[in-house]
């Protein structure tokens, strides 16, 4: 196991260091603060200070010394905003966003697995068609449409739901968590109807019912397991992409999480909290994807004896 | 000893199945019938709609603002009309040329690349292999949004922009594909024997993996483009995708949010047009995984009721 892990560990944080790097230097690209944070008729010394007040007159590599030793020290430079730090921006947003997504992978792995694993038992049935076509339009449905159409619906026609914000009880959640489930959930059925349907005619379940097993051990014991392993790959794709940046739910729905703040900072060319927001994210990325691998090698011994390349 | 093995003669051996025709299997699965129907009218729109309407779809007429779907005011006003009194039908016939004009070279530039290279990859093995896998974790990993919205800043955000952003970022998808599955056949008998005789790997990649890996790569494919119409219509209706005059589902959807309470059908029915078109691309590849597979492919001989049934033997059903 402790091999298995240091290999993927080395492996990963190639990409981790990649996205660091070009973060920095694509938001360089998209042109100077300087002109977006005075007005027109600053003067040519007034720009100047400006941009030496927040170190934009360094040489790039010297920017990018900064950046690199400041982000060591977990110290991400004060946001050109807000003047608030980076830092502490970003991890007021961040839980925001986490919450979404883990309530809503939650719920989308879960129901998943019950509608997969009921349409997979009898292929072909009824159930199994209503499921395949449901969860092919939920895969296919685009989210923002999906979400102005809810708050018309629910929140303007009906009056039931609030149309945005964060403030209220439990019914400000149900709109944007449907909005991210629909498609997560669509994906995820298929993939547990498609690998169910492989293992319920795999010979180890011929046996299990031979020997007398009923269908819920059957279904749930013996193949679940076993097909599981596809599931736990996408679903970690799938929250990658959620924890990424929600940013359509975010920016309909009004919640501050941390999709909404790295467009926002994009738009104002708000370097120190972008480049804190992407670290922070390919970070949680990074982790994510090494608790799918452990998982992986948790439930199939095949993959902790085979040390990835 | 003696018996000589007589070769079979020609008449003896019975002819090879043939493999059935392919819309015969199209026929015989109803919801994929609709489906490639649904898509080839969406085609047919696409490409030639924008010669029937003409300047229908920028044509302004104040007096027409906002009026409701109806039979009353002619095929334009079918489906009712925007602020600006321009026909709702007319701009989804001209968003549907601009977001295929997107989304299909998007997808076939992702494929073309993606595939060779993960082919390519897969086939030898090695430093290429490892190489070409962290590019495509790199891809993977970046916020694809910001790659977007960053180059959309630097250059302008014309159609041809933003079909290079998608085909960058969905290039992953095929090389990973492809790297799998070719990295299985490079071990095969038959590549071995080709192989043996000498043959290039080039061309051993040509014409012994790769018509074997084209039918999957061709459903990821399918499946991509509603991934690819997805996402230009999400930075359509951010703004940093299509832009107007230019009209496309997603920006039409944009445009309409402001008028959601009084004028649904500005923004409800292009999101319409998204989903249908979606829904029969994703239909339509799942129908081909199934079509593609000749260990699968019975299925969808059988008549409909028997279809599938006979993945768990019906002793196993209670």
């Amino acid at each position: 196991m402790v091999p298995f892990l240091r290999k993927r560990v080395v492996s990963s944080a190639i990409p981790l260091l990649f996205v660091v790097l070009g973060v920095f230097f694509l938001a360089r690209m998209t042109g100077n603060p300087v002109d977006l944070y005075l007005p027109l008729s600053a003067t040519p010394e007034q720009r100047a200070d400006f941009s030496a007040a927040q170190g934009f007159d360094d040489s790039v590599p010297v920017q990018l010394w900064h950046y690199l030793t400041g982000a060591v020290q977990l110290d991400f430079g004060t946001s050109l905003r807000t003047g608030q730090p980076a830092a502490t921006m970003v991890l007021d947003a961040f839980p925001v966003t986490l919450q979404l997504a883990g309530v809503t992978m939650l719920l989308a792995i879960s129901g998943a697995l019950l509608v997969g694993s009921l349409a997979a038992y009898r292929p072909g049935s009824a159930i199994d068609r209503i499921a395949g076509l449901l969860s092919m339009t939920a895969a296919s449905i685009p989210d923002f449409w999906f979400a102005i159409v809810g708050v018309l619906v629910f929140g303007v026609s009906l009056d039931l739901l609030p149309t945005s914000g964060t403030l209220g009880g439990p019914e400000v959640w149900i709109l944007p968590v449907a909005t991210l489930l629909i498609r997560p959930f669509g994906v995820l059925v298929q993939v547990v109807r498609g690998s169910m349907v492989g293992a319920l005619s795999a010979p180890y379940v011929k046996i299990a019912r031979s020997k007398g097993a009923d269908a819920r051990r059957v279904v749930f014991g013996h193949a679940l397991r076993n097909a599981v392993t596809p599931v736990l790959t996408v679903a970690g794709d799938l929250t990658v992409a959620l924890v990424n940046g929600a940013v359509i739910v975010e920016t309909i729905f009004g919640w501050p999480g941390i999709g909404k703040l790295m467009i926002d900072s994009i738009l104002q060319r708000d370097f120190a909290v972008l480049q804190a927001a992407v670290l922070l994210t390919a970070v949680t990325i990074f982790a994510l994807n090494i608790l799918v691998d452990v998982c992986h090698a948790l439930l199939d011994p095949r993959v902790r004896q085979a040390v990835p390349a | 000893m003696t018996d000589r093995i007589e070769p079979p003669s020609a008449a003896d051996t019975p002819p090879a199945p043939r493999p059935p025709r392919w819309w015969l299997l199209l026929g015989r699965d109803r919801l994929a019938a609709v489906a490639s129907a649904v898509l080839t009218l969406v085609v047919l729109v696409a490409l030639s709609g924008r010669l029937f309407i003409g300047d229908r779809a920028q044509r302004q007429d104040l007096r027409a603002s906002l009026r409701p779907p109806s039979l009353d005011h002619g095929v334009y006003g079918l489906l009712g009309t925007d602020v600006l009194g321009r026909s709702v039908l007319a701009r989804l016939v001209d968003a549907a040329g601009t977001t295929l004009s997107v989304a299909v070279p998007a997808v076939l530039c992702s494929l073309v690349i993606g595939s060779a290279l993960g082919l390519w990859a897969g086939y030898h093995g090695g430093v290429r292999e490892s190489v070409t896998m962290r590019v495509a974790d790199v891809i993977l990993s970046f916020p694809s949004l910001l790659i977007a919205v960053v180059v959309l800043y630097v250059f302008a955000p014309s159609a041809m922009n933003i079909v290079l952003i998608l085909a960058v970022t969905r290039v992953p998808v095929y090389l990973r594909t492809a790297r799998a599955e070719s990295a299985e056949l490079r071990s095969r008998l038959f590549v071995d024997a080709a192989r043996t005789f000498g043959t290039p790997s080039r061309k051993i990649i040509y014409w012994h993996v790769l018509p074997i890996v084209l039918p999957t790569l061709l459903t990821v494919a399918t499946l991509d483009f509603c991934f690819v119409m997805l996402t230009e219509s999400s930075l359509s209706f951010l703004g940093i995708g299509i832009q107007p005059p230019d009209v496309s589902w997603g920006l039409m959807v944009a445009q309409g949010r402001q008028y959601l309470g009084t004028a649904w059908w500005i923004a409800v029915l292009p999101g319409v047009a998204i989903v249908l078109t979606t829904v029969s691309a994703t239909v339509l590849a799942a129908w081909a995984r199934l079509a593609t597979d000749p260990a699968q492919r019975w299925r969808l001989t059988l008549p409909r009721k028997r279809r599938g049934a006979t993945a768990v033997p019906t002793e196993m059903i209670q």
